[in-house]
């Protein structure tokens, strides 16, 4: 029960807003201190007798990473597909349909392959992410660990933080192939393209820039999965009412923020 | 040099004046409280007296406001890092859950310790943990998850776990809660077990009555955040004193409370908790 709130409607509004940015801030420190301790932990672990497992992180590996393949694979394809279907039509008010190739091997390689991939992590891997540690701490099984004498971090959030580190981008440039080749595909059958050519012209137009410019993004995409997904799962409070709220949480806003970033990103880079 | 040859110390646990905060409300006020080498320590108290909050501290898994803590004889506020990694490696927990993870094996879980802090072939650790499964008589079942087992096989499970390392202190919180009384018994003389076959120090927080009497050397009773009483279950019942006879008999206490500050609270003019 709290008692009556008496004040003044815009001040009690003012004081709700200023508490929830502080909250907000407060999270984003967490999530720094994150980042900052799981390398601590990965460079001087082995000093301090918490050394990272390189199963741990081979395991994590496999879940985020190989078991995403064949999901990535089928998303990279249908966008590759939708991009070609798309432009040709758009291209074919000014007759220029054959040009196509240009708009697809740009907007794969910068936007669409690192976008797709980091939003099927987010939504796999983040909120499973989430909802294990929240899980963990609601069991108490992160006491169980620090009493235990081992680092609930350098445990748990150092291997899934390296297997993103070493995964979104690799699945990054899978779906760059992937989704190039179904591109091709479908401007084969519609233009009449052979395939060949159109990897040809795909190859003159990319430049190792281009590549860069989304693997770069992919991986700060992977480094705010993980943090998101650890800092809901380790704020879970309230039982498995509360675990299902941060997993929520964790998706919406680690998409979100892959979105903005890739907007910041985009805006930056190309200044 | 036979001064230098250092005797254990008498006491395993040494609290003095322990003071500890949850947010703005103070929760352990001032707690002085000893653990003797190789008793079983009892501690006791209804919900909200700080049973559980005493264990955590003991279990340096809180920082305390103010105070001093000795656990082995070493202060926790001076250890570094490494050195609480170190001390911790004496302690087993059994938590009240079992805090057994569920993506492991049950001797996976019971090995987890070995795995981290020794280096053991697997082979051996394998042998170690199935020993301990023995001790708390869930031979065979290390295959198994945790999901598999019952609450009471969790439970023992979570001990084997615990002293899978021959801890110096073992440290139960609740070990019969939520389970029926034949099992819970069995957890009792399992405690009594492993205080007698393995010579280590026993730390229980429960609210049982009937498990406290059976295993306790001695027992403090907790309440509202002040120690009630330090003693034997038998200078327990002996005690005179109101508020132990209530906890003894198991009478609600009467909460004595000023008219106006009851009305205060019912229409919401003041705030709600009184800070304890």
């Amino acid at each position: 029960m709290t008692p009556t709130d008496t004040r003044h409607p815009i001040i009690a509004m003012t004081e709700k807003i200023g508490r929830a940015a502080v909250a907000g801030v407060e999270e984003i420190g967490l999530g720094a201190m994150m980042v900052l301790e799981s390398f601590y932990w990965l460079i001087f672990g082995r000093r301090e007798k918490q050394t990272v497992r390189l199963g741990a992180i081979a395991e994590q590996c496999m879940a985020i990473g190989i078991q995403a393949v064949p999901i990535i694979a089928l998303l990279a394809a249908t966008i590759g597909m939708m991009l070609a279907i798309q432009g040709i039509h758009t291209l074919r008010i000014f007759g220029a349909e054959s040009r196509v190739t240009v708009g697809i091997s740009f907007s794969v390689v910068r936007e669409f392959a690192p976008l797709i991939t980091g939003i099927v992590i987010a939504g796999r891997s983040g909120s499973a992410l989430a909802a294990r540690i929240g899980t963990m701490k609601i069991n108490q099984e992160v006491d169980a660990l620090y009493v235990m004498g081992i680092n609930p971090v350098r445990f748990l959030v150092v291997p899934a933080m390296v297997a993103m580190l070493i995964m979104v981008p690799a699945l990054t440039l899978f779906s760059d192939f992937v989704g190039l080749f179904f591109a091709g595909v479908y401007v084969n059958l519609d233009l009449g393209i052979s395939l060949a050519a159109y990897m040809d012209q795909t190859i003159d137009l990319l430049s190792v820039d281009d590549l860069m410019h989304g693997l770069g993004k992919s991986v700060i995409f992977s480094i705010l999965i993980a943090v998101i997904g650890v800092v809901n799962g380790a704020s879970v409070q309230g039982g498995a009412e509360g675990v299902g709220k941060a997993t929520t949480r964790a998706v919406v806003q680690s998409i979100s923020a892959i979105i903005v970033t890739d907007m910041l990103f985009a805006f930056v880079v190309t200044r | 040099m036979n001064e230098t040859v250092q005797t254990p110390p008498r006491n395993v646990i040494e609290v003095r004046d322990l003071v500890t905060h949850y947010g703005d409300r103070m929760i352990l006020k001032g707690i002085s409280m000893d653990v003797r080498a190789d008793e079983i320590m009892v501690i006791m108290g209804g919900s909200g007296s700080g049973k559980s909050t005493l264990l955590r501290h003991l279990m340096a898994l809180e920082h305390h406001t103010s105070g001093t803590m000795r656990i082995l004889g070493e202060d926790i506020d001076e250890l570094s890092g490494v050195e609480l990694v170190e001390l911790r490696q004496k302690l087993g927990v059994a938590f009240q859950g079992g805090a057994l993870f569920s993506s492991m094996t049950v001797g996976e879980n019971v090995m987890l310790p070995l795995f981290e802090h020794t280096g053991l072939d697997r082979k051996t650790m394998e042998i170690m943990a199935r020993m301990k499964l023995e001790v708390v008589e869930l031979g065979g079942f290390e295959a198994l998850m945790p999901s598999e087992l019952s609450g009471g096989m969790i439970k023992r499970a979570a001990f084997a776990r615990a002293i899978v390392m021959d801890p110096k202190i073992l440290f139960c919180d609740e070990p019969s809660a939520g389970l029926d009384p034949v099992v819970a018994s069995q957890l009792d003389d399992l405690i009594l077990l492993l205080r007698e076959a393995l010579g280590m120090t026993v730390v229980v927080v429960t609210h049982e009555l009937e498990s406290a009497f059976k295993i306790a050397d001695r027992i403090t009773v907790l309440d509202r955040g002040e120690i009630l009483f330090i003693g034997t279950p038998d200078e327990l019942r002996a005690d005179p004193s109101q508020r132990i006879q209530n906890l003894l008999n198991r009478v609600a206490e009467d909460d004595n409370m000023d008219a106006d500050a009851y009305l205060n609270r019912l229409t919401g003019e003041e705030p709600a908790y009184r800070p304890l």
